[in-house]
């Protein structure tokens, strides 16, 4: 009794087993998607992290997009390993410099006083439709965390005594997830530099230097000391603003001693070179005529 | 078994009346009352919360407003694009004078709200702090356009037939001044197969603290009326209705007294309800038609227009004057009583010349304009006062205060409260989490944004600050993918 039981379980599961195989087998034949096998291999080099700053869903969608256009820049991933991608395509990978995200925004509480407090939903989209920010600058930090929110490599927290960003160097990648979450577009992703040191316009404000200075006292007022002073021609200054251009920008700071209002930061230079800062004041004897 | 909550609360609200039902039963005749009685009362079905009224400046009447020494005109007082300004530097301008002409469809022309030359065209800060294109005119007495009637009579003949009225709201600017501030013209720009039966006057004023309607009614009764009879040519619809809520009982009775003049004007009063003032939830109460989701009132055939927007297109049609005033609340708890007032303001106005009239009491932690539960903090005290700024609230810091944030109760009073049926907590969530196909799913576009559920949540959650975000950024979504 107890054997034909087993039996016949046996045998029917086997049976149906067997149906199902045999269908699953043709419907496989029949439905059969082509895919090209470089996807997986392209994906493999991706980092994996599917953080979506390359603009992709993940990074299948950037390793499918990869393969089907034949181009390596269809977006850019810091992570990514682009000698053995452009392998992979038979492309040859260009060199391209390491990237880091910088704050251009100066306006802590001691520089840019607050007016107003704040005290609604904490994130940066909802503030700044409210309105123009604490310090009434509508081109500042607002200080809610939306890239903290956006970035996947914890390499951006905000400072809770300046209420700006800090980006961790070490572990950005610039990747520009938060660069895209800003609404007011603060964050900018730069060339790391040599040695890490690099030269900015710490400012996004676009509004007339009185204007600026009167809500900022570390704003841009856009006088144009800084592009006379360049030897390189790498700053431009457009609706009042000056702006490095970091392809051209060799760092030799001599930008930096002539901004009368301290806009222009230099990082990750060593200290003593005290000649340079000892000079500056002497030439800027009046900061304010352009103002 | 959340309805029953609701309702027990009303029993509450119905019990701080009755000082003003007290006000009622002095002034108002035997008959009159009765008359009231048998118009019964009406209210919308879903939804629907009950702050606390607090109309101190009820029984203010409106005070003139001393003229600004410079007023600075925004060309962004309406919904829409800005207007482009039409004079220059230097130009001598009148009272009433076109000064910002509409140059899209989405657009209202701007006056002059004084007599002066014009200093400069320039970016100036509104009351977000954000910089709009403004012009601003220095005062030099205040002489008048000669196409405007100054003459305080009334009068009661339409001379004008539908497209001419038409076109004097879109010369003269008139904007809903219900808070929203949308070209009213463009609401009687019907299609073809659009027909308008009912006219529905907006008087519900269920925002607290505001008293403006009640005040504009109260005083200029008879002009409010006959701008509902200029109204209904323009709209073609047979019947006009008054919605109002039953906390304005002299302005019920005064409506009722004079619409025994007025053939086709009715009076409907309501239940106490926010938000009774919103468009879809007054069509409910008043018609019982339901508007269809993203549809416009037109579509169950209703035009809703406020009833101080009435007042101007009365001034607008009979008089040719434009708006270039505003009738403002001043009030709120930080505010003794006795200072809550209404102004008529000329636009233009520094905010800061108000508040110095008034004074600002220690106690004041936040400045609203608009009402306390969709109007927004003033974060810029010297901006200007524009068009439909209906109110200047004091709050007082206990009251400006965010309670802390705790999490969701799953408790379903948002839900409960939400006059439109949606799931604020979910929409919440989804915003939050930016899932967007989600919220349009969960229907975020229908939200009103009248801020129920935030009042009512017990946990205090910012659930239409994120509902907000969310709308904005899924009605971008829906309008990349319509574009492709």
């Amino acid at each position: 009794m107890a054997t034909t039981t087993i039996l016949y379980a046996a045998l029917t599961i086997g049976l149906i087993g067997m149906i199902a195989a045999i269908i699953l087998f043709f419907v496989s034949k029949v439905f059969h998607v082509e895919e090209d096998p470089r996807i997986d291999e392209v994906q493999a080099c991706l980092p994996g992290a599917n953080c979506g700053g390359c603009g992709f869903a993940g990074c299948r969608a950037m390793a499918e997009a990869m393969v089907k256009t034949m181009d390596l820049n269809v977006a850019y991933c810091p992570g990514g390993d682009y000698d053995k991608i452009g392998e992979i395509l038979g492309i040859k990978a260009e060199a391209r410099e390491p990237q880091v995200c910088v704050v251009r925004c100066n306006g802590t509480c001691e520089n840019a006083p607050a007016k107003v407090n704040y005290d609604s939903a904490v994130t940066c989209a909802f503030a700044n439709s409210l309105y123009a920010g604490e310090s009434s600058c509508p081109f500042a930090c607002l200080g809610c965390g939306d890239c903290v929110d956006a970035c996947q490599f914890d390499a951006i927290h905000i400072n809770p005594e300046t209420h700006l960003p800090e980006v961790n160097e070490d572990l950005c990648v610039g990747c520009k997830a938060c660069a895209r979450a800003c609404p007011r577009g603060v964050l900018e992703i730069r060339n790391k530099g040599k040695n890490n040191r690099r030269v900015f316009v710490a400012c996004n404000n676009k509004e007339k230097g009185a204007v600026a200075r009167k809500n900022c006292k570390a704003a841009c007022i856009g006088c144009g000391k800084c592009a006379k002073a360049c030897p390189f021609e790498a700053i431009t200054v457009t609706d009042n603003l000056a702006y490095i251009d970091f392809t051209k920008c060799k760092a030799c700071r001599k930008c930096v001693a002539e901004c009368p209002t301290g806009a222009i930061h230099a990082v990750n230079f060593p200290e003593k070179k005290a000649p340079v800062a000892a000079e500056a004041p002497a030439e800027t004897t009046t900061p304010a005529e352009n103002a | 078994m959340y309805r029953l909550n609701v309702k027990k609360k009303k029993s509450i609200m119905n019990d701080r009346i009755p000082q003003l039902a007290g006000e009622l039963a002095t002034e108002i005749s035997k008959e009159l009352k009765s008359d009231i009685r048998k118009l019964g009362k009406k209210t919308f079905n879903l939804g629907g919360v009950h702050p606390e009224a607090n109309k101190f400046a009820h029984s203010a009447e409106v005070v003139t407003f001393p003229l600004p020494d410079q007023a600075v005109v925004y060309m962004t007082q309406h919904l829409g694009a800005p207007a482009t300004p039409i004079v220059q530097k230097g130009d001598k301008v009148k009272v009433g004078q076109l000064i910002g002409e509409a140059q899209t469809f989405m657009c209202a022309n701007i006056h002059s709200p004084i007599s002066g030359t014009v200093n400069r065209i320039d970016m100036i800060a509104d009351i977000s702090g954000y910089k709009k294109p403004a012009i601003v005119i220095d005062r030099e007495g205040d002489e008048w356009d000669e196409s405007i009637d100054t003459t305080p009579d009334i009068i009661r003949e339409i001379k004008l037939n539908k497209e001419e009225i038409i076109a004097r709201m879109k010369d003269r600017g008139i904007v809903g001044l219900g808070g929203a501030c949308f070209p009213t013209h463009i609401k009687y720009m019907l299609k073809p197969e659009q027909k308008c039966e009912y006219l529905i006057v907006n008087a519900a004023e269920c925002e607290p603290y505001i008293s403006t309607d009640n005040r504009v009614i109260l005083e200029r009764t008879e002009q409010c009326l006959i701008g509902i009879e200029i109204a209904l040519i323009a709209s073609g619809a047979e019947k006009a209705i008054i919605g109002i809520e039953d906390n304005k009982p002299r302005a019920i009775a005064a409506l009722v007294e004079m619409c025994k003049k007025f053939t086709n004007i009715e009076v409907q009063p309501l239940k106490i309800k926010y938000p009774q003032g919103a468009e879809k939830q007054l069509i409910k109460a008043i018609t019982g038609r339901s508007v269809p989701n993203g549809a416009l009132p037109i579509s169950v055939g209703c035009i809703v227009n406020n009833i101080t927007t009435m007042y101007v297109l009365y001034q607008a049609v009979q008089k040719n004057k434009p708006i270039i005033q505003a009738y403002t609340t001043v009030s709120g708890k930080s505010l003794p009583k006795e200072q809550c007032k209404i102004f008529r303001l000329r636009i233009g106005t520094p905010i800061r010349d108000v508040l110095n009239a008034v004074g600002i009491p220690e106690d004041t932690g936040k400045i609203i304009s608009g009402g306390p539960m969709m109007g927004k903090a003033i974060a810029n005290l010297d901006a200007y006062i524009a068009k439909g700024m209906g109110s200047l609230l004091f709050m007082n810091e206990k009251e400006s205060k965010r309670g802390e944030v705790h999490p969701c109760l799953r408790c379903g009073k948002c839900v409960a409260g939400c006059p439109m049926g949606l799931q604020p907590y979910l929409l919440h969530a989804y915003s939050n989490l930016k899932r967007y196909e989600d919220c349009e799913k969960s229907g975020i576009m229908n939200c009103i944004e009248c801020g129920s559920c935030s009042y009512i949540c017990p946990a205090n959650r910012p659930l239409v600050d994120f509902i907000r975000v969310g709308k904005a950024k899924t009605g971008a979504m829906i309008r990349a993918r319509n574009a492709k």
